[in-house]
C-alpha cells in the first residue's frame, strides 16, 4: 500500500490526495535545560497509515529527541502528538501503543528469545504466549532458536529479535532508533532489505532516525531532513533528492553543485552558462545542480574545465574540475574516462533546482 | 511539502539555571526519597536542637576547648592509619582473586568478608588477649607480646574487620575492568609498572575512594573497639561525656563536630570524583586473562595466611580459648537461640526495609540527575556519617518529645538501623541499577509494561543481586550493632551483641563467648549466602 502524506500538493503542484493520518505532530518543541538552544523546534509533520518515514539529520539535530517524545520518554515542552486523532502528549509510553526498536536492541539479557518475544504479548492469554513467540521470531527466521539466551546471538540476529519483539506488542507505529548502525557493512544492507520488506507485507507504519542518507533514501517512502532542531522538509525521496529546499539538504542528500547566478524567466545566468531552473523566477538565484546531471565531453577550445581529481567507483566515476577558479563535481558512467589535467566542456543535461537559502 | 519555521514557543521561562528537578520523575519514586531524606534531618534538627540548649558563654567555652583539637587529631590519625592498613589488607587480596591464578579463589573470596561479620569488641579483646603478661601468647607459648591497646590496637582492631569493605569494592572494579585497556597499553609499550601507575589505578580510584569512605565514616563512628583501646577519639569522648560525665551538650557538640568530618570526607569524596571514567567506544569489554603467579605464590600464600589468621582465626582462637578455659554453664548456651531470635528479629526487618528504602533512592539518583536528586542521595549518607551514640540519642529526643507512641519500641529500633546503614544498602543496588541499561525499562514500557510489571519482570531480575548484597550487608551490620541497640531497644529486650558487650565489660569474657559466637557463625553463614549467590 502506498500513500502519501503530503497535506496539500507536492512540489511540482500536482494535487494530491488528502488521507486520514495516523500520526500528527504539531509544533513540537523541546528545550533540555533552560538557557540551552533548543533541541526541538516547532517540529510538525503527519505520517499516513502503512507509511515509512525517516527522519535524517546529522547527529544532535533532534531526530532522536523528537523519536523519544512520540514514543513518550520525553514530554515536550510545547506541541501536540495524535495517533488515530487522539491526544496522546500526555500518555506514559505503555499506554500508546507505539513500539520502538532501539539502538543497543535492549533485549533482557536474563530472558530467553521466545521469553523477550512473549514479554510484549500482554493482549494475549499467557498459556498461548509462547506459540505465538515461536511465530513471530519464525517471522524473522530465529525459530529454532527461542530457547537461546540474547548473549549468545551475532549483532544481527539480536536485532531481529528486537524487532520480532516490538511487532508482538501489535503496535499502531513502530519508531526504529539507528536500528541498523551496530550491524556491519554487509550485513546492514541486506536487513534493511528484509526489515522493509517484512513491515509493507504486514502495512506497519515505521519511523526511522538515521543519520545515513542512503539508508533513508532506500528504506522510506517520506523522507523528512532536520537540522539544529528543525524539520527543513519532508517529501518523497525521489522529490527531496531531486528538489531539495536548502543548500544544507542539497549538500547532506549527496555531492551536489552550488550555483550563484541571475535568473531571467526559466533560464539562470551561472557559471556554466545557462541552466534551465526548476521553476519562473527574477533577479539572483542560489542554485543546485547534482553531478549526474553533468556531462562531460571533449573540450573544442583551451576554455573548458580541468579535471582535478578522479575517483573510480566501478559502476561511475567522479570527477572534481575546475573551471575559471570554481570548482565542480560530476559523475558519469564508467565506460568513458578521462584523464587528470585533461580538458573538457560541461554540460548541464537537466533542470537545476533553486534553493530557498 | 517544505515548511518555514516560525519560533511559536508558548511557555519558556528564561532562566539561566538547570532545571532543579526532571518534571517526569514518578511519584512512587520521588515521595519514598523525599521521605528518606527528611527523615534523615530529624536526627539533625534534635541534635543541634540539644547542642544550642546552652548559654552563648558555655558554648565558646565548649567549641573552643583545646580539647577538642586533640580529639579532632587522635580521630583523624586514627582514620589515615586504619585507611592505609586496610589498603595494604585489602589490595592485594583484591589483585590475587581476581587478576592471578591463584588457587581456592572463591574460598578466599569469602574469607576475606568474614571479617565483616566480627564485632569490633569481639576483634578488640581478641588483641587485648593477646598480648600482655598473662596474655594469651604469653600463657600457650611463653611468647611476651607487648599490650596491645591505645592508637596501635585501635588501629589494627578497626582495619582488621572493616578491611572487607575495601576488599569487595577493588574486587568488582578490577573484574570489571576492560582488559582491552591494559594490553593496548601494553602494545604502546609500556611496562607493567607503569601500566598500573597510569592506567590500571586511575581507573581503580573510583572504587578505592568509594571504599575508603565508607572505612572513614566507619572509624569515625565506630565505639566498641575504640573504646575497649582506651583510644581517645571522639566516638569514645562523646560516649564518656553522656555516661559518665553527663554533660549532654558537650556531647551533643562533640558529635555535631564529627559530624562535620564526616561531611567533609563525604564532600571531598565528591569533589575528587569529578573526573569521568566512563568506557568509550562501543567494543565489548573483554575480561583480561589471569596473570601466572609463578614465584610470587611464594610470598603471596604467607600473605594471606597472617593476613587470615589475625582477621579471622585469632577472633576465632580467643573465643575457643576461653570456652575451653573456663566452659559457662550449659544455661548460657541455652540462652542463645533465644537471644540470637531477638537479634535477627530486628536485623532482618531493618536490613530489608533499607533495602526497599534504597530502591527508590537509586532509581532518583541514576535515572533522573538533577541537583535535587544528588542532594537527596547524599541525604541518604547522613544517617551513616553520624555517629551511632549520637543517632541513638537524637532518635530518644525525637521519640520523647515528638512521637512518645514510638519511645522503646521495637519499631523505632528497626526504623533507626535502617537509617544508620541505608549508604551501605544504596552502595551495591546503585550499581547494579548502573549497570541496567535505561533502554530495558523503556522497552519494556513501549511493549505495553506499566511500572509494576516492569519492575518485577526486567528491572528486579537485573538488581537481585544488588539487593541480596544490600540486604547481607545491613544484615551483618545490625546483628553486631550496639550503641544505638542500647539506647532504643525495647526494655529486655537483649540482643546478642548487647549480652557480648555487658558480659566481656564486666570481665565475663567465657560467658560472653558462646553469644559473641553466635554472631560470628551467622554473620559468616549469610556473607557466605552472598557470596555464592553472586557467582550465577
Amino acid at each position: 500500500m502506498m500513500t502519501n502524506l503530503n497535506i496539500s500538493a507536492d512540489p511540482q503542484g500536482n494535487p494530491v490526495r488528502l488521507i486520514d493520518p495516523l500520526l500528527s505532530v504539531a509544533g513540537l518543541s523541546k528545550r533540555y535545560r533552560s538557557g540551552d538552544a533548543l533541541a526541538v523546534e516547532d517540529v510538525n509533520f503527519t505520517l499516513g497509515n502503512g507509511e515509512i518515514l525517516a527522519l535524517l539529520g546529522p547527529s544532535g539535530c533532534g531526530k532522536t529527541t523528537t523519536l523519544r517524545m512520540i514514543a513518550g520518554f520525553e514530554t515536550p515542552d510545547a506541541g501536540e502528538i495524535h495517533l488515530h486523532g487522539k491526544r496522546v502528549t500526555q500518555l506514559p509510553p505503555q499506554q500508546r501503543r507505539i513500539g520502538i526498536v532501539f539502538q543497543d536492541y535492549a533485549l533482557f539479557p536474563h530472558m530467553s528469545l521466545g521469553e523477550n518475544v512473549a514479554f510484549a504479548m500482554r493482549h494475549i492469554a499467557k498459556a498461548k504466549r509462547s506459540a505465538k513467540a515461536r511465530e513471530w521470531l519464525d517471522l524473522v527466521g530465529l525459530a529454532d532458536l527461542s530457547a537461546r539466551m540474547p548473549d549468545e546471538l551475532s549483532g544481527g540476529q539480536q536485532q531481529r529479535v528486537a524487532l520480532a519483539r516490538t511487532l508482538a506488542a501489535e503496535p499502531e507505529l513502530v519508531l526504529l532508533d539507528e536500528p541498523f548502525s551496530n550491524l556491519d557493512a554487509a550485513l546492514r544492507e541486506s536487513t534493511r532489505k528484509e526489515v522493509r520488506r517484512l513491515f509493507k507485507a504486514a502495512g506497519t507504519s515505521v519511523i526511522l532516525v538515521t543519520h545515513d542518507q542512503a539508508e533513508a533514501l532506500s528504506f522510506a517512502d517520506q523522507v523528512g531532513v532536520m537540522h539544529s532542531g528543525r524539520l527543513l522538509q519532508m517529501d518523497r525521496p525521489e522529490c527531496i533528492y531531486q528538489t531539495p529546499a536548502t543548500s544544507f539538504i542539497a549538500e547532506f542528500l549527496g555531492h551536489t553543485n552550488l550555483l550563484e547566478g541571475e535568473a531571467d524567466g526559466e533560464i539562470a545566468q551561472t557559471a556554466l552558462g545557462p541552466v534551465a531552473i526548476n521553476h519562473h523566477h527574477q533577479g539572483p538565484v542560489r542554485l543546485s545542480l547534482r553531478p549526474e546531471h553533468l556531462a562531460l565531453s571533449a573540450a573544442p577550445d583551451d576554455n573548458g574545465a580541468t579535471i582535478v581529481e578522479r575517483e573510480f567507483r566501478g559502476h561511475d566515476c567522479y570527477y572534481l574540475l575546475e573551471h575559471h577558479g570554481q570548482r565542480f563535481c560530476a559523475i558519469t558512467p564508467s565506460h568513458i574516462l578521462w584523464k587528470i589535467g585533461e580538458q573538457v566542456r560541461l554540460e548541464p543535461q537537466r533542470t537545476a533546482t533553486i534553493l530557498r537559502d | 511539502m517544505t515548511r518555514t519555521n516560525s519560533i511559536t514557543l508558548h511557555s519558556q521561562p528564561a532562566s539561566r539555571w538547570p532545571r532543579l528537578l526532571p518534571r517526569n520523575v514518578p511519584l512512587h519514586i520521588l515521595l519514598p526519597s523525599l521521605v528518606v531524606a527528611a527523615t534523615m534531618l530529624v536526627p539533625l534538627f534534635y541534635l543541634v536542637l540539644r547542642a544550642f540548649e546552652a548559654d552563648s558563654a558555655t558554648l565558646v567555652d565548649l567549641v573552643f576547648r583545646p580539647r577538642n583539637l586533640q580529639l579532632l587529631i587522635n580521630t583523624l590519625a586514627l582514620a589515615a592509619g586504619v585507611v592505609v592498613l586496610t589498603t595494604v589488607m585489602a589490595f592485594p587480596l583484591a589483585w590475587l582473586v581476581t587478576r592471578t591464578n591463584i588457587r581456592f579463589k572463591r574460598a578466599l573470596t569469602i574469607m576475606g568478608v568474614i571479617p565483616l561479620a566480627v564485632p569490633g569488641y569481639v576483634m578488640a579483646y581478641a588483641l587485648i588477649g593477646l598480648g600482655g603478661n598473662y596474655g594469651v601468647l604469653a600463657q600457650l607459648t611463653g611468647i611476651q607480646l607487648p599490650r596491645i591497646q591505645g592508637y596501635v590496637g585501635a588501629t589494627l582492631a578497626l582495619s582488621l574487620y572493616t578491611f572487607p569493605y575495601l576488599f569487595l569494592n577493588l574486587r568488582t572494579a578490577l573484574s570489571g575492568l576492560d582488559g582491552n585497556l591494559e594490553e593496548s597499553a601494553r602494545s604502546l609499550g609500556y611496562s607493567q609498572g607503569e601500566i598500573l601507575r597510569k592506567v590500571t589505578l586511575p581507573h581503580l580510584m573510583p572504587s578505592l575512594m568509594a571504599g575508603w569512605l565508607v572505612i572513614t565514616l566507619y572509624v569515625l563512628g565506630d565505639f566498641g573497639a575504640v573504646a575497649l583501646m582506651r583510644y581517645e577519639a571522639f566516638s569514645y569522648a562523646i560516649y564518656t561525656q553522656y555516661s559518665g560525665a553527663f554533660d549532654r551538650i558537650y556531647a551533643a557538640w562533640l558529635a555535631i563536630m564529627l559530624l562535620v568530618v564526616a561531611a567533609s570526607f563525604v564532600m571531598l569524596d565528591s569533589l575528587v570524583l569529578k573526573r569521568k571514567l566512563a568506557r568509550v567506544g562501543t567494543g565489548v569489554a573483554r575480561p583480561l586473562r589471569p596473570t601466572p603467579l609463578g614465584k610470587a605464590r611464594w610470598l603471596a600464600w604467607p600473605y594471606l595466611i597472617v593476613l587470615f589468621g589475625i582477621s579471622i582465626g585469632l577472633p576465632v582462637m580467643i573465643l575457643g580459648y576461653w570456652l575451653l578455659l573456663a566452659p559457662p554453664d550449659m544455661s548460657f548456651f541455652a540462652r542463645v537461640p533465644g537471644t540470637f531470635l531477638r537479634s535477627a528479629g530486628a536485623a532482618l526487618p531493618a536490613a530489608l526495609l533499607a533495602a526497599a528504602l534504597a530502591l527508590p533512592l537509586a532509581f532518583l539518583t541514576v535515572r533522573y540527575r538533577s541537583p535535587i536528586s544528588t542532594l537527596v542521595e547524599r541525604s541518604a549518607y547522613i544517617g551513616y556519617a553520624i555517629p551511632p551514640l549520637a543517632l541513638g540519642l537524637s532518635m530518644v529526643f525525637f521519640s520523647l518529645r515528638t512521637a512518645p507512641f514510638l519511645y522503646q519500641t521495637l519499631a523505632l529500633l528497626i526504623i533507626t538501623w535502617a537509617m544508620a546503614s541505608l549508604a551501605l544498602a544504596m552502595g551495591p543496588i546503585r550499581n547494579s541499577l548502573l549497570q541496567t541499561r535505561p533502554s530495558m525499562e523503556q522497552a519494556a514500557h513501549s511493549l505495553g509494561h506499566g511500572p509494576v510489571s516492569t519492575f518485577i519482570y526486567v528491572i528486579f531480575p537485573r538488581l537481585r543481586r544488588g539487593i541480596l548484597a544490600g540486604v547481607v550487608l545491613v544484615f551483618v551490620l545490625c546483628m553486631k550493632e550496639l550503641p544505638i541497640t542500647f539506647m532504643l531497644a525495647p526494655t529486655g529486650y537483649t540482643t546478642l551483641a548487647v549480652t557480648v558487650f555487658t558480659r566481656t565489660s564486666e570481665g565475663m569474657l567465657a560467658e560472653a563467648a558462646p553469644f559473641a559466637a553466635a554472631i560470628v557463625v551467622f554473620s559468616s553463614l549469610s556473607v557466605g549466602l552472598l557470596l555464592t549467590k553472586e557467582g550465577k
